[in-house]
C-alpha cells in the first residue's frame, strides 16, 4: 500500500512544473482553438492567433494614437489606476477609522454595526445609476462606486478584527493607565494594519470589477472604457491585450501588498 | 487597617450566582494564593479585584479608596496568555508600562532616552536584556510571562493580580518562574493575588491560601448557589500549610 495522497509532496522541480502546467495548458488550448478557426476562415476575429495578439500588444504599448498623439494604453492605465487608488485608498482609511470605532466603542457599535451590515447587502451596481445622477459622469461617480462596493466589507472585516483582539490585552493596557485613545492608537491600530493589507488584497478583485463596470457605462478614458469601446469592432486582439494587462497589474498589486505586509510587520511572522 | 478589603461581595451573571458573601481583608505586602475547582469563581473574584467587573453587591477597596469602576494604574495584571503586546519589541513592552498613561502613549526626546535606560535595567533584572529588540512571539512561554510581569511592575501598581500565570508552562520552566517571582517579591514587597489550579504552587508561593468552594449545594440544581472562601490557610513557613492563625471555615459539616 502506498503512502497517503495527503502526505505525498512534489519535489522542487515537479512543483515548478506543476505550477506552470495549467498556464501552459490554457495557452495551448487557446492556440489550437485559434488555429482551427483561422484555418477555416483566415479573417476570423474571434480567436486571433498569439502572434497577432503579440503584434497588437506591441502596437498598443508603443504607438501613439493618430488623432490625440497619445499612447492610449498608458493613458487608459493611468486614468484607471488613479480611480482605483483613490477608491481603494479612501475606503481603506475610512474602514480603519470606522472599524476602530465600532470595534472599541460599545456605543458606536450599537449605532453603526447593524447599519453597516444592512448597507453591505445593497448590490453596488444596482445603485450605479443613482451615483451617476448624483455625482455626475465624471471621475467622482467611478471612485464612489468603488467605495460603495468595497467599504462595507472592509468595515465589517476590520471591526471584527478589532473585536478579535483578546480582551486580556485591552485590560492589560488599561492597567498600564492607557486611555481609550492610547488603546486605539498603540494597541488596536498596529494590530489592525496587517489585517487591513490582507483585506485590501481581498477587495482588489471587487474594486477592479466596479471600476471596469463604471468605465464601461460612462467614461472617456480608462481600461474598462477601451475594452467596451473596441468590442463594437470585435477587436478581440485589443480586448485580450487589455485583459492580460489588467491581470498583470492586479497580480503585481497583490504581490506588492504581500511584500509590504511582510516587510512592514515583521512581528506577525516572528515566531519560533 | 487592611490594605485590600472585600466586603460582603456577591456576583451573579443573570440569575446564576457565582460568588456569595465573600469577605476578605489582606495586609499590604501579602501574597495571597486563590485555589479551587474549575468554575468555583476564583477567576471571577480576580476580575472583581481587577475592577474589570463590578460586583452585584458589596464592594472591594484598595487602601481605603472608593471602589474602582474600571481597571487602572493601581492594579497590575498578568494573564495566562495575551499579557504582552505582540507588535512591540521586548523593550517597548517594558516602556509601555510607563508611557501608556501619557496622552499619546509614547515618550519622545529626553523622556524616551530615560525610559529606555530604565527599561534596560528592568530587562537586565528579569533576565531579558539579551532579547530586548526581539518580538514577544520569538520568546519562550516562560520568557513571555517574565516580560508580562516586568511590564506590569514597570507601571508600579499597588497590587499585582496573576491569573494562572504559569498555567501554560512546562514543569521545569514553572519552577524557575517560582524562583523568579519569589526573588522579585523580596525586592518589591508587592501585594500579590494569584489564581492557580496548582495547590502545591499556591502553598509554595503564598502567605495565605484561599480556597473557593460552594458552601451550600443543591443536588437537583447545582447552579443554585454561589461560591465563597471556604478555607483561609496560613501558608507561611516554607510553604507548609502550617495553621498558625485561626482557620476560618464556612463549610456546613454533617451533624
Amino acid at each position: 500500500m502506498g503512502m497517503r495522497l495527503i502526505n505525498r509532496q512534489p519535489g522542487v522541480a515537479l512543483k515548478t512544473a506543476l505550477t506552470i502546467l495549467p498556464f501552459l495548458v490554457a495557452f495551448i488550448a487557446y492556440w489550437i482553438g485559434s488555429e482551427i478557426r483561422l484555418a477555416e476562415n483566415p479573417s476570423d476575429k474571434l480567436l486571433p492567433s498569439p502572434a497577432r495578439i503579440a503584434a497588437t500588444a506591441e502596437r498598443l504599448f508603443t504607438e501613439p494614437d493618430r488623432r490625440s498623439d497619445r499612447i492610449l494604453l498608458w493613458h487608459d492605465t493611468g486614468a484607471s489606476l488613479m480611480r482605483l487608488a483613490l477608491g481603494v485608498g479612501i475606503s481603506a482609511v475610512l474602514a480603519t477609522l470606522v472599524g476602530l470605532l465600532i470595534g472599541l466603542l460599545p456605543h458606536m457599535r450599537a449605532t453603526l454595526a447593524g447599519f453597516v451590515a444592512v448597507l453591505s447587502m445593497i448590490p453596488p451596481l444596482a445603485i450605479l445609476p443613482i451615483l451617476f445622477i448624483v455625482f455626475g459622469l465624471g471621475e467622482l461617480s467611478k471612485v464612489v462606486l468603488i467605495i460603495v462596493g468595497i467599504l462595507p466589507f472592509l468595515i465589517r472585516d476590520l471591526s471584527q478584527r478589532v473585536l478579535d483582539i483578546p480582551r486580556e490585552m485591552i485590560v492589560k493596557a488599561e492597567t498600564l493607565g492607557a486611555s481609550s485613545l492610547v488603546i486605539a492608537l498603540r494597541v488596536a491600530l498596529p494590530q489592525l494594519l496587517p489585517r487591513l493589507i490582507q483585506s485590501v488584497r481581498l477587495s482588489l478583485g471587487p474594486a477592479w470589477l466596479f471600476l471596469i463596470a463604471a468605465e464601461a457605462i460612462a467614461s472617456e478614458v480608462g481600461l474598462g472604457y477601451r475594452i467596451f469601446l473596441v468590442r463594437r469592432f470585435l477587436a478581440m486582439d485589443v480586448i485580450l491585450t487589455y485583459v492580460l494587462w489588467i491581470t498583470l497589474l492586479a497580480f503585481l498589486m497583490d504581490l506588492a501588498l504581500r511584500t509590504l505586509s511582510r516587510k512592514a510587520f515583521p512581528w506577525t511572522e516572528a515566531s519560533l | 487597617m487592611s490594605f485590600v478589603t472585600a466586603e460582603n461581595v456577591f456576583q451573579s451573571y443573570g440569575n446564576r450566582p457565582i460568588l456569595e458573601r465573600v469577605n476578605l481583608a489582606v495586609d499590604e505586602g501579602a501574597f495571597v494564593s486563590i485555589v479551587g475547582a474549575s468554575g468555583c469563581g476564583k477567576s471571577t473574584f480576580l476580575r472583581l479585584l481587577l475592577a474589570q467587573e463590578q460586583p452585584t453587591r458589596g464592594e472591594i477597596r484598595i487602601a481605603g479608596a472608593p471602589p474602582a469602576a474600571e481597571p487602572g494604574l493601581d492594579r497590575g495584571v498578568v494573564f495566562q496568555k495575551y499579557s504582552v503586546f505582540p507588535h512591540m519589541s521586548v523593550r517597548d513592552n517594558i516602556i509601555a508600562g510607563e508611557s501608556f498613561r501619557t496622552v499619546t502613549g509614547v515618550f519622545r526626546g529626553a523622556q524616551k532616552a530615560a525610559a529606555r535606560e530604565r527599561a534596560q535595567a528592568t530587562l537586565a533584572r528579569i533576565g531579558l536584556d539579551h532579547v530586548a529588540d526581539h518580538y514577544p512571539a520569538t520568546l519562550s512561554g516562560g520568557m513571555q510571562q517574565r516580560l508580562a510581569i516586568g511590564q506590569a511592575l514597570a507601571a508600579k501598581p499597588r497590587i499585582l493580580l496573576l491569573d494562572e500565570p504559569f498555567g501554560a508552562l512546562d514543569p521545569g520552566t514553572r519552577l524557575s518562574m517560582h524562583d523568579f517571582l519569589t526573588e522579585l517579591r523580596r525586592e518589591t514587597a508587592m501585594t500579590v493575588f494569584m489564581v492557580t489550579h496548582d495547590l502545591e504552587e499556591g502553598f509554595k508561593l503564598g502567605d495565605r491560601v484561599l480556597v473557593f468552594d460552594k458552601p451550600r449545594w443543591d443536588p437537583t440544581e447545582p447552579d443554585a448557589f454561589g461560591a465563597t472562601i471556604t478555607y483561609d490557610f496560613d501558608a507561611r513557613d516554607g510553604g507548609i500549610p502550617f495553621q498558625r492563625s485561626e482557620e476560618h471555615t464556612y463549610v456546613r459539616r454533617p451533624a
